[in-house]
């Protein structure tokens, strides 16, 4: 069980708030990803949850129960750090077991969980290694192993995968949504990284300076984002935002399209303009697009294949029932 | 960079250094050496020629040997003992936020920079003197006899003279090492259940050791050679001979140059032993 809630939850270190009045449903089972740039407080209120920090006003259950005041290791749940946390002077069997000696566990019992762990993340032949002779992938799966031999009641991932080359955060990234869709136990799963967040989250909670912007499942985020901000935070690359005139004649303040969402041409189209630098993924070809008149760049997606060069004049046409509109305030229209 | 002419500039402006560095070095240690074989005895009789290893069989079958060897083993394992633990603990505090914690770090290496021998000789007249000193007036205070500290409880007060020197070493050596302890380490043992003297025993010292181990080998090897403080204090008496005293005796009391050479060739090898393992354990440091 692992219902996490959080009840008007602030926080404030002397003057500044960091977090102000907060509240949010994490259900049982579910994989919930906090995410935002940096600054926007998703660490602190991991923290709070894990009890690293004290609430400054509110209240924390967990399953129910009110553990505001719990210290954390009572809380049940397990965290997974940013610099894995690992203790260096212990082989990885030890590190795996001290949360289990100190639960003071029998010794069979402790053998029993660690043989168990290591077999579900392959650690089985790094055992007797010290951290510091593993690769940062090993490192992570020892970290994640202390966890999971605790059994907890949710998971707390504090961006668990920026110190990782990009090829094995892709890896790691699978293993841990194997990882959950295995054990069925919470997590909450803090990163910066929005495409961490879409390919992994059950619920995305947008937050900036604190506050929350949106919470819903990937895709709703993605195709109804509640304002501006969230908008242009998910989907990569970001959403172009227009202004002014082409604006008002769709009765909205800024219009949003995604970069997928513009066909290109070279003959018809609603908007012209200027390619400027292209960027060849092979799949796909992201092309930078100037004077148009509309914004300063438009970003459009065309297939891998599609050859225009620097300095080639197009065509753009929107996807109509693909635009995002928004009001004075950034919010959605519709 | 490093060209042929570059090198050898550089060997060229180094050379006075190394050159003044080794005579400095060499000299006293030939000459140590040389006396070590020789019967000499300024004041009676002078250079009294060539006697072998006589002087080394002399010195380790004396009576006052074993005693001196006993008292300096005490007086360095007693100050590391007490440096060691009491740093542990001070460092852990001075690593603690709190209010005017850059004058406080100061104040506490001081004592490192009072002179041996002035330190001693405030510990010996205005704590420790029996008549006048603030140990007798505490004493007298809750109605005790005073203690006189330097022929009573001889070797305990030097080991306390010396500790507090020593203390503001470990101390800022350990507060290093705590500081760089990560601290998401600390908050993960806690996650993990550990109560804070797990973390203690488990993360903390463990943290430590190696900075704990450096301190503890380069402390070995000052203390051994601890003379002021007891040259001033009880000048020997009351079992607080070391061996550095003891040399010091052999020569300028007895006039015996010889013999005094040769304690002085054994605590070069002593010294050297601890020396060895400091630079290995270092130089570990310094790989990982």
């Amino acid at each position: 069980m692992g219902r996490i809630t959080l009840d008007k939850v602030t926080k404030s270190f002397g003057e500044a708030e960091v977090i102000p009045p907060l509240d949010l449903t994490i259900e049982d089972g579910e994989f919930a990803v906090f995410v935002g740039p940096s600054g926007c407080g998703k660490s602190t209120l991991l923290r709070l949850i894990a009890g690293l920090e004290d609430v400054s006003s509110g209240q924390i259950r967990i399953d129910g129960q009110d553990a505001t005041e719990t210290p954390p290791a009572k809380r049940g749940l397990a965290m997974v750090f940013q610099s894995y946390a690992l203790y260096p002077h212990m082989s990885v069997r030890k590190n795996i077991a001290f949360p289990l000696r100190m639960a003071k566990l029998d010794q069979a019992e402790i053998d029993r969980r660690v043989t168990g762990a290591a077999d579900v993340l392959n650690l089985t032949d790094y055992l007797d290694r010290r951290p510091g002779q593993l690769s940062g992938g090993q490192r992570q799966r020892v970290a994640i192993g202390r966890a999971i031999v605790r059994e907890p009641a949710a998971f707390l991932f504090d961006e668990p995968l920026s110190n990782l080359d990009a090829a094995l955060r892709v890896g790691m990234r699978l293993e841990i949504s194997e990882l959950h869709k295995r054990l069925q136990t919470t997590m909450i799963y803090v990163t910066h990284d929005q495409v961490e967040a879409m390919t992994m989250a059950d619920k995305i909670v947008v937050l900036r300076a604190g506050h929350i912007e949106q919470v819903g499942s990937p895709l709703e985020l993605y195709r109804t984002p509640r304002n501006l901000f969230v908008a242009g935070f998910i989907g990569s690359p970001r959403m172009n935002f227009i202004e002014g005139e082409t604006a008002a004649r769709h009765d909205a303040h800024t219009i949003g399209v995604r970069p997928e969402h513009i066909a290109v041409s070279q003959t018809e189209g609603e908007w012209s303009g200027v390619v400027g630098v292209s960027e060849h993924l092979g799949s796909d070809t992201f092309f930078h697009i100037h004077d148009t008149g509309l914004a300063e760049t438009i970003t459009v997606r065309a297939d891998g294949e599609v050859g225009f060069r620097h300095g080639d004049r197009i065509r753009l046409s929107p996807r109509t029932d693909a635009i995002h509109r928004f009001d004075k305030q950034g919010l959605r229209i519709g | 960079m490093a060209t042929q002419h570059s090198r050898s500039a550089a060997r060229l402006m180094m050379a006075p250094a190394v050159v003044l560095l080794l005579a400095w070095m060499l000299v006293p240690l030939t000459m140590t050496l040389w006396f070590s074989f020789k019967q000499y005895l300024p004041l009676r009789g002078g250079d009294l020629g060539w006697v072998g290893f006589e002087n080394y069989v002399r010195f380790v079958t004396s009576s006052a040997f074993w005693p001196s060897v006993q008292a300096t083993l005490i007086i360095v394992g007693g100050v590391l003992a007490i440096t060691v633990v009491f740093g542990v603990l001070l460092a852990m505090l001075l690593d603690q936020p709190f209010w005017g914690q850059g004058i406080v770090r100061i104040l506490v290496i001081a004592p490192f920079f009072v002179m041996p021998t002035v330190s001693a000789l405030v510990w010996k007249n205005m704590f420790m003197d029996p008549v006048n000193g603030l140990f007798a007036h505490l004493w007298r205070a809750f109605g005790a006899d005073p203690v006189s500290w330097l022929s009573e409880a001889s070797l305990f007060s030097i080991v306390l003279i010396v500790s507090w020197q020593w203390l503001p070493f470990a101390t800022l050596i350990l507060l290093t090492a705590i500081q760089s302890l990560d601290s998401e380490q600390l908050e993960a043992a806690e996650m993990d259940g550990a109560p804070s003297l797990s973390r203690f025993w488990h993360i903390i010292l463990p943290h430590l050791s190696r900075a704990i181990t450096v301190v503890i080998l380069i402390q070995t090897i000052f203390l051994l050679s601890i003379f002021a403080e007891i040259f001033v204090t009880t000048q020997g008496s009351f079992g607080t001979r070391t061996l550095t005293y003891l040399i010091f005796q052999r020569v300028l009391e007895s006039q015996n140059v010889g013999l005094g050479s040769a304690g002085g060739v054994y605590a070069i090898i002593l010294a050297n032993i601890v020396a060895i393992f400091l630079m290995r354990i270092v130089g570990k440091n310094l790989d990982a």
